[in-house]
């Protein structure tokens, strides 16, 4: 996290610990959950169950860690749970066999190719997302509102409406193996949550040390500024649409091989559990402001919540009612934490104080 | 409200209406008004006078309630008043008319006099015919024959302010506070605007004017106050005073500038804009940026001086590759550039630090550091990934290159103040390495210390070969260091003149009157 210089007043030690504990809550937070809940129940704290938990999380980390980079630079994806069902039943379909009539033929692609194919259809839907927005100048939330509604009609379309069962495979056929992604362990450790790990690394990688991570910050926080530095805006605004589409991608899978099956309303409200965990993390839906390791931090803080209300017996009724109050808390958390920091600075006060008027900065130069 | 006749006075016979008493106003650690002093009196018209970043449009603030002060007296007719919004100070008839109009383009201008304190009937419907009524009565009052009916997008510029004046005289308004009424005015509704006022001073209208041009401020004001750096160095009723006076307050003891630098051959021709258009958007068959031709040598100083909408901003978005041009050719190193987009114009050496540092310079996210690495990733990048080693080099030397007053790359940029944050513009972009350096208006909203930083940095560049363009609307800033003076006027280059030129050939030129 960076540090945050607390602009001219003289902050004393009280206030720093509350500093601390603001900056940290993601993780605080995910501490209280663990303690609390391994309280009330003798079953919670276990390693069997932790990691029952966190293949739980792997399909909201994956599309947060999406959202996240949608949310940098100021948009959002309200697609992606629905780009989630399309591309697993778009597996579900490769994995039971495409058949091409006209030439009597069947094809059974492995699942390698299924899986790569799979992504490619997400980074497309992405893409079409990417392009409404950075170039026809579609407000996000509309054009991605409309690929919630397209995404998740041509999943169904695909279907029937009906599910896709048979993922196994049929070892005659070479194509076994789909279950293995969200069942099997490697160093005892679920793939699910492997892969997670995984593109948060390398996520992780991309937004901190590559070129590209900067452009994301800088048009999130200031997209005129970012393009006059030379910045290509249209191209980073399209490009994370596209990741976005493919972290949805993965989850699409990943949960298609946990449940055996892809049935075309999987994870209707996803894109709301992701916004969540993104927020929970403290980025800003102005953009500009968050981190990968914080938007996994917020996807733990509401997987384990929900796994535990769950555990302990509360109903899901009260399930909903404690996960949209913590999402709430969170962005109280945040307005806090940013006020705070912009007391120096822009923004708010530019909007009391016009762009001529600076002669309050001009004096103290 | 019956006032106590305690006036003080002494100047003129007519009777205070609203005093300033010792305001002080701070932003955090910056005194942004020292003990401000003045009196407003009822039916004249009080000016205050004061270069970018004095303090006016804070103390305009002040005075209509948009802000508070941090301590001091704002006394209403004897009565100490306390306005915690600008509602407040409008009940109690102060209104300001802000520089960008606050009206409603798509309503009537019936819908906007009457905008949120809408007369209703019995019933609690409107009562638009009553509405009406008023309205037109209060444009005749003005002699403006607008019809309250005409959607407010259709009207002047000039004819939106006087809706906005009858708005705020709707309101029982007895003191109006203009911030720059007349900028975006032609030359006829200036003299409309100039009536209107006369006519609000025969009523017992007091209005306080704040504007950019001293000469036509003159022809009206009563009384002058005039700020610099946050501090009343002067105030005044019209008899005393003079144009030279008034810039003598404003500037205070002459600041120097330097002189072009001198001493070493100018270069090949860096930059050559060949008849280049622009076109506006808003109106079409306009052109913001006329045919315009200029050719800047490396290690040549060119100030483009003009007034607002001169098409400055214009020229230099469009040769830094923001906006595309209509028309003619921008040749770099006598390469023509017009197809490239601004990463690739950076690359090849062609930078704009662009005129609001806030709105299109900063990131207000990133810390000083990032924003000053923000134009030149590449340098720091090695096989796909940044280096923080080379990227703290270079923001060392950035900030030790151009002077910001920091306490290091990790600060975050809200704590700069204004002239700092428009060092790290400048740093991020000479970070680039670029021949030529654009800036426009550089010096807007910094202090003068600031200024002179500045220019010294633009003076040395240029001694190394740099090609300099800067726009100014600051008629001082044209003597100091450019070797070539452009003065722009409705797209057009109007004049060129050489070091040697005075003020008033420079202001003639841009189309401002010089009546004395």
């Amino acid at each position: 996290m960076s540090h945050y210089n607390n602009g001219s007043q003289g902050k004393k030690g009280g206030i720093d610990i509350i500093k601390i504990l603001l900056e940290g809550r993601a993780f605080f937070a995910l501490i209280a959950i663990i303690i609390v809940f391994s309280i009330l129940s003798p079953v919670y704290f276990s390693t069997g169950n932790f990691l029952t938990m966190s293949s739980h999380v792997a399909v909201f980390g994956l599309l947060g860690i999406g959202m996240l980079f949608v949310i940098l630079t100021g948009g959002i994806d309200l697609s992606v749970g629905s780009t989630l069902a399309l591309c697993g039943v778009f597996a579900g379909m490769l994995l039971e066999g495409v058949e091409i009539e006209a030439l009597n033929l069947a094809f059974f692609p492995s699942v390698w190719v299924v899986v790569v194919l799979t992504c490619l259809l997400g980074g497309l839907v992405g893409s079409i997302n990417g392009v409404l927005v950075a170039y026809f100048k579609v407000p996000a939330f509309v054009a991605t509102l409309g690929m919630l509604y397209v995404a998740r009609g041509a999943a169904l379309l695909l279907t029937d409406g009906l599910t896709f069962n048979r993922l196994s495979g049929d070892p005659a056929l070479g194509n076994t193996g789909f279950e293995w992604l969200g069942f099997n362990k490697l160093l005892g450790i679920p793939v699910g949550v492997l892969i997670l790990f995984f593109v948060a690394i390398v996520c992780m990688l991309a937004l901190s040390r590559t070129p590209f991570g900067r452009w994301i910050y800088s048009t999130g926080g200031n997209a005129r500024a970012a393009e006059l530095s030379g910045v290509p805006v249209n191209r980073v605004k399209l490009s994370v649409y596209i990741i976005s589409g493919v972290c949805a991608a993965l989850a699409g899978i990943v949960l298609a091989s946990q449940l055996t099956s892809a049935g075309p309303t999987a994870g209707t409200t996803y894109e709301l559990t992701a916004i969540a965990a993104v927020v929970i993390g403290g980025a800003s839906l102005m953009g500009g402001r968050g981190s990968v390791r914080n938007t996994l931090l917020g996807a733990f803080v509401i997987g384990f919540l929900a796994d535990g209300l769950v555990i302990i017996g509360v109903s899901a009724y009260w399930q909903m009612v404690f996960t949209g109050s913590v999402i709430v808390f969170a962005v109280m958390l945040n307005n806090i934490q940013y006020s705070a920091k912009n007391k120096s600075s822009k923004k708010l006060e530019k909007k009391q104080i016009d762009s001529k008027d600076k002669n309050s900065e001009a004096t103290a130069a | 409200m019956y006032n106590n006749q305690k006036s003080t006075a002494k100047t003129t016979s007519r009777e205070v209406i609203l005093s300033a008493r010792n305001v002080e106003k701070r932003f955090g650690a910056v005194q942004a008004l020292k003990e401000v002093n003045f009196d407003i009196h009822r039916g004249l018209v009080t000016t205050l006078f004061g270069e970018n970043g004095a303090g006016k449009s804070t103390l305009m603030k002040i005075l209509s309630g948009v802000i508070p002060q941090t301590a001091g007296d704002i006394v209403l007719e004897g009565k100490n008043v306390c306005f915690s919004s600008p509602s407040d100070a409008e009940a109690l008839g102060i209104t300001i008319i802000h520089q960008e109009l606050s009206l409603a383009p798509n309503l009537n201008v019936r819908d906007n006099i009457f905008m949120g304190r809408e007369l209703t009937k019995v019933s609690g419907s409107v009562d638009y015919s009553e509405e009406a009524r008023q309205a037109e009565l209060l444009m005749k009052e003005l002699d403006e024959p607008i019809h309250p009916l005409t959607p407010v997008e259709d009207l002047r510029v000039g004819q939106q302010q006087i809706v906005e004046i009858a708005r705020a005289l709707s309101k029982k308004s007895r003191i109006l506070i203009m911030d720059e009424p007349t900028s975006a005015l032609s030359a006829s509704e200036v003299e409309t605007l100039f009536k209107v006022v006369r006519d609000l001073k025969s009523k017992g209208v007091s209005i306080v004017y704040i504007s950019h041009h001293l000469e036509e401020a003159l022809q009206i004001t009563d009384h002058a106050v005039v700020l610099r750096d946050g501090v009343m160095t002067a105030y005044a009723p019209r008899c005393e005073i003079d144009l030279q006076w008034i810039v003598r307050h404003m500037v205070g003891e002459s600041f120097d500038l330097g002189s072009p630098p001198e001493g070493y051959e100018q270069g090949d021709i860096a930059l050559s804009i060949q008849h280049l258009c622009v076109s506006d958007d808003n109106v079409a068959d306009r052109y913001v940026v006329d045919d315009l031709s200029l050719d800047v040598r490396a290690g040549e100083i060119v100030c483009i001086y003009g007034l607002m909408g001169a098409g400055r901003t214009e020229l230099l978005e469009c040769v830094a590759g923001r906006v595309r041009q209509s028309e003619g050719k921008i040749l770099l190193q006598s390469q023509e550039v017009s197809h490239y987009n601004i990463a690739q114009r950076i690359e090849r050496g062609l930078v704009l630090v662009p005129e609001d540092r806030q709105r299109d310079g900063l990131v207000a996210t990133m810390t000083v550091g990032r924003n000053l690495s923000l134009a030149s990733i590449n340098a720091f990048t090695r096989k796909g990934l940044t280096s923080s080693s080379l990227e703290e080099g270079m923001v060392a030397s950035a900030i030790n290159k151009v002077h910001i007053k920091t306490d290091g790359g990790e600060a975050e940029i809200g704590s700069l103040s204004g002239g700092n944050q428009q060092k790290v513009v400048i740093g991020k972009m000479l970070a680039t390495n670029p021949d030529v350096f654009m800036l426009d208006e550089p010096s807007r909203g910094i202090d003068i210390g600031a200024k002179a930083e500045v220019f010294k940095l633009l003076s040395e560049g240029a001694r190394e070969g740099l090609a300099v363009v800067f726009t100014t609307s600051e008629v001082s800033e044209c003597l100091s260091i450019p070797h070539r003076v452009v003065v722009m006027s409705k797209g057009r280059i109007s004049a060129e003149f050489g070091p040697g030129v005075s003020k008033e050939e420079i202001m003639a030129a841009s189309g401002e009157s010089v009546a004395a």
